[in-house]
């Protein structure tokens, strides 16, 4: 550094109580992008002079009116990142050839510091902001998961299914269950507009309304009334509460139902598939509002089936959306109230695999009427739940398993696993994730690791899933540990013995474009006990 | 997801030569591993010791890096000992063997007794 560069910087450095001259008054001109003052500014070389410039530039006016005589451009690889402003010198003399090199020296040495600056300053905001919305969704999902129902209910003759998978970002569904006198049940779905932290807000607070409003109503379009009426005046401006709300006598087979703008629920029987239409205005939008209520009549064989637009609405890799006509048609194809659930997950998870983004979040409520005969013989087979605890995609890089291995532990802490049957499944979804970004993914970037994170029937699955199909995966096999001591065979070759040893089942599935390894833990007692 | 090196220092302790490692035994551990090794071969101690109280990852890479050693030291009619492994790693060693080509025992003061 020059003698000259290095007194400026003695000059800037001072500290305001060392100045002799009080700090000269600074006024801040903004500058449009388009400005033709940037075009020119990045392309000049050195020290401009604004009296002698001409250019159709409302900053560069703005500039001058200012008492700018001369600018020295900040520029950094091509781009222009900030400017030194100069007034007239206080000895009101010109500035010299001297003084405009050396503030060209001065600009050369700033710019690369000024940009490092810049950028610092920037990653630390997006540290900072990323780890504020990692917190909101971690709160958001934890007010969500206490409050969708723990258990399904039971009625003899009757069968309910439930599935729920959150968004990335955490929608505002939920569903519920009200037990009511008589033996009637109530049975809610519901989505809330909105996101995050606010929508788990308003979340909570329509489910406490709805179930004071259902236990002391016996009609469901006045339980939505009287819902709509105590939102209205608190939730806030741009949100809104869709919800299904039905109530069912098990004995008489009745299903009362209003619809407060939700998604339609559809009844399938042996004749097809039929939608239950009622009309209704979303919960707190206007006061005063009517809920239109119908009734059906359920036979013996019947299913009804209540969604949330997740599934509906859910996009493809091509920006087509899943649609009402397929599930209608899914429905009709399949009977029953869990397997037509199981049918839905698994067509979802065909149709988004290669644009995998969760958008919504996905609530389906089955409630199947059993068929008389068939009560007796699937009487062993319980109401099933599924509910997907996460689903996310970690980026195929050297260390990501450990991603993946917080993310699984992080979704799965309200099951309280045993504190060995916690660290054998971390090792066995680390295991997997390495398998698939170094075998099936290669450690392409471009290609993500698939994870969900589910339990069903006491199960507890966590679902690895890579892009490379095509291959098989060798069946795991026990190591020859003394070949390998003797240098016969390769040290390497643990992963697939460690997992199956690791959880309690291991199931591999491929088709041309992907594998998925499954790990499963038994949730009432496994072998790893 | 910055990769975690594995931290590795050699103290001899009469006629043990304890190896500490403190980090992750996965594929990055490879040098550090081997050269530890080496060095604590190369000492005047009879035996030779991992200790593992650190450690808080071993994946499916690090129990082949442990093979490789193990079938070094046996090459070398070397003694190898490990102590401070949680219940998890101690069950690792036993599903995959490892326990049963080298002794494991609770901590550092019954390691030097067995030296």
């Amino acid at each position: 550094m020059s003698k000259q560069i290095r007194d400026v910087w003695r000059v800037l450095a001072r500290s305001p109580e060392e100045q002799a001259e009080p700090e000269p008054e600074t006024s801040s001109v903004g500058i449009a992008p388009n400005d033709p003052l940037v075009a020119y500014l990045q392309s000049a070389r050195g020290v401009v002079e604004l009296d002698r410039l001409e250019l159709e530039s409302p900053a560069l006016d703005e500039l001058k009116e200012a008492g700018v005589k001369m600018a020295v451009p900040l520029v950094a690889q091509g781009e222009l990142i900030g400017m030194l402003n100069l007034g007239p010198r206080l000895s009101e003399q010109e500035y010299s050839v001297d003084d405009r090199a050396l503030l060209s020296s001065l600009a050369i040495q700033a710019a690369p510091a000024l940009r490092v600056a810049q950028l610092v300053r920037q990653q630390k905001e997006e540290a900072r902001r990323r780890e504020r919305l990692d917190q909101e969704l971690r709160i958001a999902r934890l007010i969500q998961q206490t409050l969708l129902p723990r258990e399904l209910p039971e009625l003899p003759g009757w069968k309910v299914a439930a599935y729920y998978r959150p968004a990335r970002e955490v929608g505002g569904d939920f569903y519920d269950f009200v037990d009511l006198p008589d033996g009637k049940l109530g049975l809610i779905v519901a989505d809330v507009t909105d996101k995050g932290i606010p929508a788990a807000l308003v979340m909570a607070t329509t489910r406490s309304v709805l179930r004071a409003a259902a236990e002391r109503i016996v009609s469901p379009g006045e339980v939505l009334q009287r819902v709509n009426d105590q939102l209205v005046p608190d939730i806030p401006d741009n949100m809104f509460v869709t919800c299904f709300y039905s109530i069912l006598d098990p004995q008489s087979r009745t299903l009362q139902y209003a619809n407060a703008g939700h998604g339609l629920a559809f009844r399938r029987t042996d004749e097809g598939v039929t939608e239950l239409k009622a009309t209704g205005m979303p919960l707190g939008l206007m006061p005063d509002m009517q809920y239109e209520e119908s009734e059906v009549q359920l036979t013996p064989g019947d299913t009804v089936l209540f969604q949330s637009d997740g599934l509906a609405e859910a996009h493809n890799s091509k920006r087509e959306m899943f649609g009402f006509p397929r599930v209608k048609q899914l429905m009709a194809d399949h009977p029953g109230g869990a397997e037509l659930i199981d049918t839905l997950v698994a067509e979802l998870e065909n149709f988004t695999i290669d644009g995998w983004e969760h958008e919504d979040d996905v609530t389906l409520l089955a409630l199947e009427c059993v068929r008389e005969g068939a009560s007796a013989a699937k009487a062993e087979s319980k109401s099933s739940s599924i509910k997907v605890h996460a689903a996310f995609s970690i980026s195929s890089q050297p260390g990501n398993e450990h991603l993946a291995i917080d993310q699984v532990t992080q979704a799965i802490s309200e099951l309280d696993l045993a504190p060995d049957r916690l660290e054998k499944l971390k090792t066995a979804v680390g295991e997997a994730t390495m398998n698939a970004m170094e075998h099936g993914n290669r450690y392409r970037e471009d290609q993500p690791v698939e994870i969900r994170v589910q339990t069903a029937n006491s199960k507890l699955s966590v679902f690895i899933t890579d892009h490379g199909g095509g291959q098989s995966i060798p069946e795991p096999e026990t190591p020859d540990l003394e070949a390998k001591l003797e240098g016969e065979q390769s040290p390497r070759g643990w992963g697939l013995f460690l997992i199956k040893n690791m959880v309690d089942d291991l199931h591999v599935t491929a088709d041309d474009r992907h594998h998925t390894v499954e790990l499963v833990l038994d949730l009432e007692g496994g072998k790893h006990e | 997801m910055s990769e975690t090196q594995l931290e590795v220092s050699i103290r001899v302790e009469g006629e043990l030569a304890i190896i500490d490692l403190q980090g992750e035994i996965n594929a990055f551990a490879e040098a550090a591993l081997i050269n530890a090794y080496m060095d604590a071969s190369s000492t005047e101690a009879k035996s030779l010791a991992l200790d593992f109280t650190d450690v808080d990852y071993i994946n499916s890479t690090g129990i082949a890096l442990i093979v490789s050693l193990l079938a070094k030291a046996r090459k070398d009619k070397q003694e190898v000992l490990a102590f401070g492994l949680t219940d998890h790693f101690q069950n690792i060693f036993e599903i995959t063997r490892l326990s049963d080509f080298m002794q494991i025992v609770p901590d550092e003061a019954a390691a030097l007794e067995k030296a």
